[in-house]
C-alpha cells in the first residue's frame, strides 16, 4: 500500500457497468516525508475520501479485497483516510 | 518475499472494516546491503514488529492472507522478523 494525496475527482459517464455507483478519485502518490512523487493513479474510493485528504491506496488484485469492492474491476482502491504519520521518530503529518 | 526496514507508523480511523485492528507501518523495501529500493510502502504487520526492525514481507495478492481465516485489502504484509542476516560474498 502507498500513501497518496487526493488531488481530483474523475467524472465519467461511459464506464464499465460494474463501476456504476463508485467514486473515482485522482491520487498523487506521496513519500512518507509528505513530498509528492508526481506518480498519479485513478483509484476507486471505498471509505468516502475527499479532495486534499491523505489516504492509503492498495494496488493490484488486493484492491478487490476491500469490503465494498469485492466484485468491482479495480486495481487501485482507497482503503483508509490517514489521521497521522510518524516517520523516523517525528510526526510528519497530522490531519487538521 | 523481500527485505524491508520499518521507518514509521500510520494511524487511520476511517478505514475499510477489514483493516480493523491491523497495525500499519511505513516500510522501506531494502536490498541485502540495506540500500532502499523504490518508494516506501504502507504495510500490515502480522508478527508484532516494531519501528526500526529489519523484516521480510510479501507483496501482491498473497499479502491479503494475514492469518488462516482472515483476508484483508493489503498488498504489502510483514510476515517475519530478521534476527540475523549472514551474507557470503562471492
Amino acid at each position: 500500500m502507498e500513501l497518496a494525496k487526493v488531488e481530483g475527482t474523475i467524472v465519467s459517464t461511459a464506464k464499465s457497468e460494474k463501476l456504476l455507483g463508485y467514486k473515482l478519485l485522482l491520487l498523487n502518490l506521496i513519500n512518507p516525508d509528505m513530498s509528492t512523487s508526481n506518480n498519479y493513479v485513478v483509484a476507486v474510493d471505498a471509505v468516502g475520501a475527499g479532495e486534499g485528504e491523505v489516504v492509503i491506496v492498495v494496488r493490484g488484485s488486493s484492491a478487490r479485497q476491500a469490503e465494498k469492492l469485492t466484485n468491482v474491476p479495480t486495481d487501485s482502491s482507497i482503503v483508509a483516510i490517514v489521521d497521522s504519520v510518524e516517520f523516523k521518530g517525528k510526526v510528519v503529518f497530522r490531519k487538521s | 518475499m523481500k527485505l524491508g526496514r520499518i521507518q514509521g507508523k500510520v494511524w487511520a480511523t476511517a478505514k475499510d472494516p477489514k483493516l480493523n485492528n491491523c497495525t500499519l507501518y511505513i516500510l522501506q523495501p531494502v536490498d541485502e546491503g540495506e540500500n532502499p529500493i523504490g518508494m516506501a510502502q504502507v504495510a500490515v504487520d502480522t508478527v508484532s514488529s516494531r519501528e526500526g526492525d529489519l523484516v521480510y514481507w510479501v507483496g501482491g495478492a498473497e499479502a491479503t492472507f494475514i492469518s488462516p481465516d482472515r483476508q484483508v485489502p493489503s498488498d504489502v504484509t510483514i510476515v517475519g522478523l530478521v534476527d540475523r542476516l549472514d551474507l557470503k560474498k562471492l
